[in-house]
C-alpha cells in the first residue's frame, strides 16, 4: 500500500522540545507541508521569534534566523527588501507580536511589506512560565494575573487582527485554530493563501492561529482544545478578517 | 574630485562608495542630514532606504539585511543609539557585519543637541548586554567621516562584527573640503557563504545568537571564540596618530573633534619651545594601550581632554598605570574645552 502521510521534506527528523498538547508542533508541520507543496523550500527564509518557538531552526530544514523580542517583522523587512524573490515569513507568539513587537507588526503592515506573518496566539507567555499576555482573555488566571484578568486592573485582550485590518497596506488577514483536523486543514489553507499572496507580490498578510497551551492553562490537551472552541473563540472569532 | 560638504553627508557618501546598499534610520538631531542624504542616494544607487518606526526596528532591519548578505548601515545620535543597543548585541552575538554611526549629542537623558563625547563608555565597553565589543572608529574631520565610514564596511565584513563610527554633533554638522577618487570602488568585499538567501538545495541553515540547543557548541565555547576574535582585532585593527610625541615630555590624549583643539595647543606650545605632543586614537576600541604604554615608559606626563566627564581617561590610566602622571580636563553637556583651557591645564601638569 502506498504511504500517504509522511514527514514533510522541510521538517527535520528530530524530536521537538514542545510540551504535550502544544499547538506549535502542528503549526510547524503544516507550514512545512505548504512549503513542500509550493516547492519553495530552497528559497524560503524564516524569522523565528523570542518565545517558545525560538528553536524553530532546529525543526525546519530551510534557512531560518531569529530576531530580538518583537523585532521579528523588522528583521523580515530587512531580508525581504534585499531578497524580494524569496519567501520570507515570521513566526511569532502573542507576547512577541502583540506586546513588545506591537510597533513592528503594525508598521510592517502599514508599509505593506510583502511578507507573511504566522501569529500563534495561545494567550500566555509560555517560554517564561505562563505569564499574562496582551491576548490573555478576561477571567483567565495566569502567573501574573493571579486574580484573573480583570478589565479594570489588567485591561482588555488586544485584537491585533482587527487593528491591522484598517491598514491599507495589509492585504490578507485570517484567524484560524488547530482544534480539529478540519480546523487544521483550514489553517493550512490560510497559510498557503498567505504565502501565495506574497509570491504574487500582493503585500502583507497574516494568519492568526488560536493555539493551545495545556501546560500553562493547567488542563489536559483535550480540555485545552475544548477551551479554544468554547471560550477563546468568543473573544477572537474565527474566519476571514480581510482579503 | 573635491567637494565642500557636511560631516553627515560625507559619512553617507563614504557608505555608498563602500557598497552599502541598505540603510534604515529614524530622525534625530544632529544626524538628520545623513538620513536625508541616504534617502536620496540609495534610490540613485538602486539601494534600499527605510525610515523605520523606531531605532529598535531600524537596527533590526539592518540585522535582516546583513543576514541576507547585504552591506548595511544605520545611524543615530546618543538617545537613539541607546535604543539600538538591543540590536547591536544581537548582531555581535550572531557575528554579523553592520555599520552603526553615532553622531553624539549631550546627555544623559534627552540632554541637548550640542556636540559631546559622553557615549565613549557605551561605545567601547559593550553598551548592550553580554560580553562583546564593537570596533569603534573616531573620525576628527569631514574627510575622515568619509574615510572611516568607507573603511568600516571592510572591517565589519572581515571580522563579522558590528563597527561603529563614533562622531559628534559638530563633526556631523560642520562643512569642510572632502576629496575622494570618483572611481573609488568598495574594498574588502568577501564571499558570504553564511548569508541566508534560501538554502538552494542544501540543508537549511541558521544565523542566530542563541546557544541553547542540544548538539551544538555551548554558549561558553561561542564566547571563547568571540574573545579570540576580539584579541585578533586588538592586534590588527588598533590605529593611533602620534603627533610630535618623539621628544615630548607631556602628551595630550584626545580623539575626534577634541583632538583638533588639542593639536592647536600642541602647535602653539611647540612654537614657544615646549616639548608637547598629541596622541590621537583613531580607534577607541581597540584602544591604543600599547602605544601609550610605550610613551609612558619614557616618563611622559599625560593630559586627557574630552567632551565628557572623563571616560577615555580610564583607558589611558589603565595603559599608564601611574595615576599621578595622568590628568584630565573635560567639559560636559555640550561644552567643548577651548584651546586656552587646555593650554592652561597642560602647563600645570
Amino acid at each position: 500500500m502506498a504511504k500517504e502521510y509522511t514527514r514533510p521534506v522541510s521538517m527535520k527528523d528530530v524530536r521537538t522540545h514542545y510540551c504535550s498538547g502544544c499547538g506549535h508542533g502542528i503549526v510547524h508541520r503544516i507550514i512545512c507541508e505548504v512549503i513542500d507543496e509550493l516547492g519553495v523550500k530552497d528559497r524560503t527564509v524564516a524569522v523565528a521569534p523570542v518565545g517558545c518557538a525560538v528553536l524553530a531552526y532546529d525543526y525546519w530544514d530551510f534557512d531560518t534566523t531569529e530576531a530580538a523580542h518583537g523585532r521579528t517583522p523588522a528583521v523580515a523587512t530587512g531580508i525581504k527588501r534585499v531578497l524580494p524573490d524569496r519567501l520570507v515569513f515570521t513566526y511569532q507568539g502573542d507576547g512577541d507580536l502583540a506586546a513588545i513587537g506591537t510597533a513592528e507588526i503594525i508598521h510592517a503592515g502599514n508599509r505593506g511589506e510583502n511578507i507573511s506573518v504566522i501569529f500563534v496566539n495561545n494567550g500566555v507567555y509560555g517560554m517564561t512560565g505562563g505569564q499574562m499576555a496582551p491576548t490573555t482573555i478576561l477571567g483567565q488566571t495566569t502567573a501574573t494575573s493571579q486574580y484573573t484578568r480583570r478589565p479594570e486592573k489588567e485591561g482588555y485582550p488586544i485584537k491585533i487582527m482587527e487593528m491591522m485590518a484598517v491598514l491599507p497596506g495589509v492585504t490578507y488577514l485570517e484567524r484560524t485554530t488547530v482544534t480539529s483536523p478540519k480546523e487544521i486543514l483550514t489553517t493550512k489553507k490560510a497559510i498557503e493563501r498567505s504565502f501565495r499572496t506574497q509570491i504574487d507580490n500582493k503585500g502583507f498578510s497574516m494568519v492568526e492561529i488560536l493555539s493551545p497551551c495545556p501546560t500553562y492553562w493547567g488542563m489536559s490537551p483535550s480540555a485545552a482544545m475544548k477551551r479554544i472552541r468554547n471560550e477563546v473563540t468568543k473573544t477572537y472569532p474565527l474566519g476571514l478578517i480581510k482579503g | 574630485m573635491k567637494y565642500l560638504t557636511t560631516g553627515n553627508e560625507a559619512c553617507g557618501e563614504g557608505a555608498i562608495r563602500a557598497g552599502c546598499r541598505f540603510y534604515a534610520g529614524y530622525p534625530i538631531t544632529p544626524q538628520n542630514e545623513l538620513t536625508a542624504y541616504m534617502s536620496r542616494r540609495m534610490e540613485e544607487e538602486n539601494g534600499i532606504f527605510i525610515q523605520a518606526e523606531s531605532e529598535l526596528a531600524a537596527i533590526s532591519m539592518v540585522f535582516g539585511a546583513s543576514v541576507a548578505g547585504r552591506r548595511a548601515m544605520t545611524s543615530s545620535s546618543s538617545p537613539g543609539i541607546s535604543l539600538k543597543q538591543e540590536g547591536i548585541s544581537y548582531i555581535a552575538g550572531a557575528e554579523l557585519p553592520a555599520v552603526i554611526v553615532n553622531v553624539m549629542r549631550g546627555g544623559p537623558g534627552l540632554g541637548n543637541i550640542a556636540a559631546s563625547q559622553a557615549d565613549y563608555f557605551q561605545a567601547t565597553k559593550g553598551g548592550g548586554h553580554g560580553d562583546y565589543h564593537m570596533i569603534v572608529l573616531v573620525p576628527a574631520d569631514v574627510q575622515e567621516m568619509f574615510d572611516f565610514t568607507y573603511e568600516a564596511f571592510a572591517l565589519a565584513d572581515k571580522y563579522l562584527n558590528p563597527v561603529m563610527v563614533l562622531a559628534d554633533g559638530m563633526l556631523g554638522q560642520m562643512m569642510e573640503p572632502l576629496e575622494f577618487d570618483d572611481n573609488i570602488k568598495p574594498s574588502g568585499e568577501v564571499a558570504k557563504p553564511w548569508a541566508l538567501t534560501g538554502s538552494g538545495g542544501k540543508r537549511g541553515a541558521s544565523v542566530k545568537s542563541l546557544f541553547l540547543g542540544s548538539g551544538e557548541k555551548s554558549l561558553e565555547a561561542h564566547n571563547e571564540e568571540l574573545q579570540k576574535k576580539y584579541n585578533k582585532i586588538k592586534k590588527d585593527v588598533t590605529q593611533v596618530e602620534l603627533y610630535m610625541t618623539d621628544d615630548a615630555e607631556k602628551c595630550i590624549v584626545a580623539y575626534g573633534l577634541m583632538s583638533r583643539v588639542a593639536r592647536s595647543c600642541v602647535d602653539a606650545l611647540r612654537k614657544k619651545g615646549e616639548k608637547i605632543g598629541l596622541i590621537r586614537p583613531r580607534t577607541v576600541w581597540p584602544f591604543p594601550s600599547g602605544q601609550i604604554k610605550a610613551i609612558a615608559g619614557r616618563g611622559v606626563k599625560f593630559l586627557v581632554a574630552e567632551m565628557s566627564a572623563g571616560q577615555m581617561v580610564e583607558d589611558v590610566r589603565l595603559a599608564v598605570l601611574d595615576d599621578d602622571r595622568v590628568s584630565f580636563y573635560g567639559r560636559m553637556g555640550g561644552g567643548i574645552p577651548t584651546e586656552e583651557e587646555i593650554t592652561k591645564k597642560v602647563r600645570k601638569i
